[in-house]
């Protein structure tokens, strides 16, 4: 079955201020958007190195989210771009999916 | 007090720095900063001790910045990549290398690390007064026009309620309009720390500890899951 994101290391972090969840999850619902695009464009331009950059941002937020083996895919998947090798990118993108589908459904 | 900065081109990873650090009684949060050219500015201008320096960073990585400090104050980087650990070796001022997303647990070792360097190297702690004496000292608190004169010795814990908080002593409650972030600011870190956002107690008054409570006197207190860490931390100080 496929790994869901979940808030449990936010809430951990939040350690019961509602505020700071409430605040981070807005920062979590703008910046992940803007990254997601970021990458397709560069990864559509052919930009491989530059893309990688933007997984290394993306992976932060999967690890945020609880994807553990999102994260690991990241990790693999932003060397494989640095070399040029794209082909764990349709895995990459299912996990861009969900996370986005899990955001969405917060906001 | 340890003042520090908080470098991170992402948003999220400076917010989730500063919310840990809010955990600590010990260190004061001064600026963030999303890259390291405005860091440098504020440097030129104010006293930092402590930096939060992540590393990938587009313009000026964590380790150009590093080059660029004439007489750097202590540093932790944060990254999520492990391949720079061997490099930071090579700086004896840097104080540990946190792994992104940084969990609580392992923070709690960082705040060790930070007091361990300090202790053994230059400011702050070295001429804190000795905790037996703070215990001596007064606060004044007002209650009708009245300045009530307590020990903070006899102070078990401090209780926020609406705009006000209540403040028990050993053998009464005083109910003063204040917050506990202003009282907070009063009190010596040695002796008090905030283990709740409703509750700072006096942590040489502890009885007992349970797993989401300490035990006072007669009252139990929760303990939030962020601050645990830094309590049982200090707790290990006695």
């Amino acid at each position: 079955m496929a790994e869901v994101p979940n808030l449990n290391y936010i809430k951990e972090i939040a350690g019961g201020n509602e505020e700071f969840e409430k605040k981070f999850l807005s920062i979590i619902q703008t910046e992940f958007p803007k990254e997601k695009e970021d990458y397709l464009s560069l990864l559509e331009n052919n930009e491989l190195e530059e893309s990688a950059k933007v997984v290394h941002k993306i992976k932060h937020k999967l690890g945020i989210l609880g994807l553990t083996n999102g994260y690991k895919l990241a990790i693999r998947y932003e060397e494989d771009l640095k070399y040029g090798d794209t082909k764990l990118k349709d895995d990459f993108m299912g996990v861009l999916n969900s996370v986005e589908e899990f955001i969405l459904k917060l906001a | 007090m340890v003042k520090c900065i908080i470098i991170d081109d992402e948003l999220s990873a400076r917010e989730i720095v500063a919310q840990l650090c809010r955990s600590a009684d010990d260190l004061q949060v001064l600026e963030l900063f999303p890259n390291a050219i405005e860091a440098l500015k504020f440097l030129n201008q104010n006293e930092v001790d402590l930096i939060f320096l992540d590393i990938h960073m587009p313009m000026l990585t964590g380790f150009d910045f590093i080059e660029t400090l004439k007489n750097p104050p202590k540093i932790v980087l944060t990254s999520s990549d492990k391949n720079f650990a061997i490099d930071a070796y090579e700086y004896d001022f840097i104080v540990d290398y946190l792994m992104k997303p940084i969990n609580c647990d392992r923070f709690s070792k960082t705040l060790s690390k930070i007091r361990k360097a300090f202790e053994q190297g230059h400011q702050d702690f070295k001429g804190a007064p000795k905790r037996t004496d703070l215990q001596n000292e007064d606060l004044f608190i007002n209650i009708d026009r009245r300045l009530i004169k307590l020990k903070l010795g006899d102070i078990l814990m401090i209780e926020a309620k609406g705009d006000y908080i209540v403040i028990k002593t050993t053998d009464t409650s005083y109910k003063v309009h204040s917050t506990l972030k202003k009282i907070k600011e009063k009190l010596p870190d040695s002796l008090f720390m905030q283990i709740h956002r409703s509750f700072i107690i006096n942590y040489t008054k502890i009885i007992d500890i349970q797993d989401n409570s300490v035990l006072i006197d007669r009252s139990v207190i929760p303990i939030s899951r962020s601050n645990r860490p830094n309590l049982i931390q200090r707790l290990n100080l006695l």
